[in-house]
């Protein structure tokens, strides 16, 4: 037998910790979301997609835009000192990932911004002329094109490893504490950004490429979920315990049904019949790897928060 | 440089919480907060069992990773004696620093900056004893420089055995507790 009991009881912390609601899974789901969508957009953009059509290059970063602001406003909302934020951009903070983060969200507004300019749809031009004039400059550097194409991939991939570091990286829990964790939500977040594409873009190759694509994230991701766990079930005692809230714990049933069953494995099989042709492309499989995503987030979230050193090891 | 640290000592601890109220009195800790705490920790199988009372606060990590997560510096170590505090108008509020401590030794104020156990720096400062330590009644809580050889803390811990609390996170805490 081995019982604890403790006169704490502070808010948001006893009897299990729980500081990160809904925002955070919301602001890791979106990040990683736009993370996929920039390293598609890019790769567009580095393939010259956007002379045959402007969904890629111009729509897509709109979106993303907008997403990431969304994002971004989901973490304001789950700071307590929210007058205080403008202190992340006062100093860089080498250890923290939360201050690589800020900047590196920085960095991606820009670089999605220089990837709507690459094409301007006719309807859209003249309407502000230092757009035109930009866009001019850049279609008469074809290198400049590429470049972007290549920046867009390259932030996407940092910002969609980060959601992952941002939870690795704290080792008080150990659910979180997996070298796998960055590749985890980067795969989800391509498979996801794939499904995004796949259910809005209207040009045939365009969604039929990405369902090819999100087909192989899915499998991927299959992969890297065995491997985070299996991380997990081969390290410590606590690391053990952690994996078992995933597998037959509280967690277990939104794991399994909501994230492998309906989240990876049904849209996989859907999608593999549709890009086969053996049945139509619908938007249930791109909304079930999306609604997965997200639900793979709350669960990491929750989860690592309830995953502790303190409930099996005994200090001594 | 001073390096300060706690011993506690178990087997005279009685769990009377005076550190608790002291420290809530000095701080002026919001009703519903604590900066330290009583745990009662009871293991073994009947009829062999063994009870340990700890007072418990922050353990002023030397490998702090609440410091290390900040993205503003607001966590930070104090030059004096190593203490880890949060300067409150750096603090944004993200609760990294709670995720990331591994006993749960922080909360949010309800002003909405992290908050935590100070050792009662502003007393140290002054050559004083933290509040928990000087109104401890049965003395078990003892305060001093661990790089001074010659101090009380750094005697007791050469002459008796001791263990911190979850030392295989590495963060090396500076709350030792007898045993």
């Amino acid at each position: 037998m081995h019982e604890l009991t403790t006169t704490r009881h502070n808010e948001l912390v006893d009897p299990l910790l729980h500081i990160w609601g809904w925002e955070i899974p919301v602001y890791l789901f979106i990040g990683g979301l736009v993370a996929g969508i920039m390293i598609i957009s890019g790769y567009f953009t580095l393939k010259h997609q956007f002379k045959k059509n402007v969904f890629s290059s111009f729509y897509l970063p709109h979106i993303s835009l907008i997403l990431l602001s969304l994002g971004m406003f989901s973490l304001f909302l789950d700071l307590e000192h929210k007058l205080y934020v403008w202190r992340l951009y006062t100093t860089f903070k080498v250890a923290s990932p939360m201050s690589w983060g800020a900047w590196i969200l920085v960095l991606v507004y820009p670089a999605l911004w220089l990837n709507t300019l690459i094409r301007i749809p006719d309807r859209f031009k003249g309407i502000i002329p230092i757009f035109d004039r930009l866009s001019t400059r850049i279609n008469e550097h074809p290198f400049l094109i590429k470049n972007i194409g290549v920046l867009n991939m390259l932030l996407g991939t940092l910002l969609g490893m980060y959601t992952g570091v941002l939870l690795s990286s704290i080792g008080a829990r150990p659910l979180w504490n997996s070298a796998m964790l960055w590749m985890l939500f980067l795969v989800s977040g391509l498979s996801s950004a794939a499904a995004f594409v796949h259910l809005i873009a209207k040009d045939k190759y365009e969604r039929q490429l990405l369902a090819k694509a999100d087909n192989a994230f899915l499998t991927l991701e299959i992969f890297v979920i065995g491997g985070f766990i299996s991380g997990l079930l081969t390290s410590t005692s606590v690391h053990i315990e952690a994996a078992r809230l995933l597998l037959d714990g509280p967690f277990a049933a939104a794991f399994w049904v909501f994230v492998i069953a309906l989240g990876i494995v049904i849209p996989l099989f859907l999608q593999l019949l549709a890009v086969n042709e053996k049945v139509r492309h619908t938007p249930i499989p791109p909304l079930l790897v999306l609604s997965g995503g997200l639900i793979l987030r709350f669960v990491i979230v929750y989860a690592g928060q309830y995953s502790h050193y303190m409930h099996q090891v005994f200090g001594r | 440089m001073a390096r300060f640290g706690m011993v506690i000592d178990t087997a005279k601890c009685v769990g009377c919480m005076d550190c608790v109220v002291a420290c809530k009195t000095e701080n002026g800790v919001p009703e519903g907060f604590n900066r330290d705490w009583i745990t009662q920790d009871v293991a073994g199988k009947y009829p062999t069992l063994h009870m340990e009372i700890r007072s418990e606060r922050c353990n002023q990590c030397e490998n702090p990773p609440c410091v290390y997560c900040c993205p503003t510096g607001a966590s930070h170590v104090h030059d004096f004696g190593g203490v880890v505090l949060v300067e409150h108008g750096m603090c944004i509020g993200c609760k990294a620093c709670l995720a990331s401590c591994p006993y749960d030794a922080r909360f949010i104020h309800p002003d909405g900056y992290a908050d935590k156990c100070t050792f009662c720096i502003h007393r140290v400062e002054k050559g004083l004893d933290p509040a928990c330590v000087s109104v401890c009644p049965t003395h078990c809580m003892t305060f001093g420089d661990l790089e001074d050889p010659n101090s009380t803390v750094s005697r007791l811990l050469t002459s008796r055995k001791y263990h911190t609390l979850i030392p295989e996170t590495g963060t090396k805490p500076h709350v030792y507790y007898l045993v």
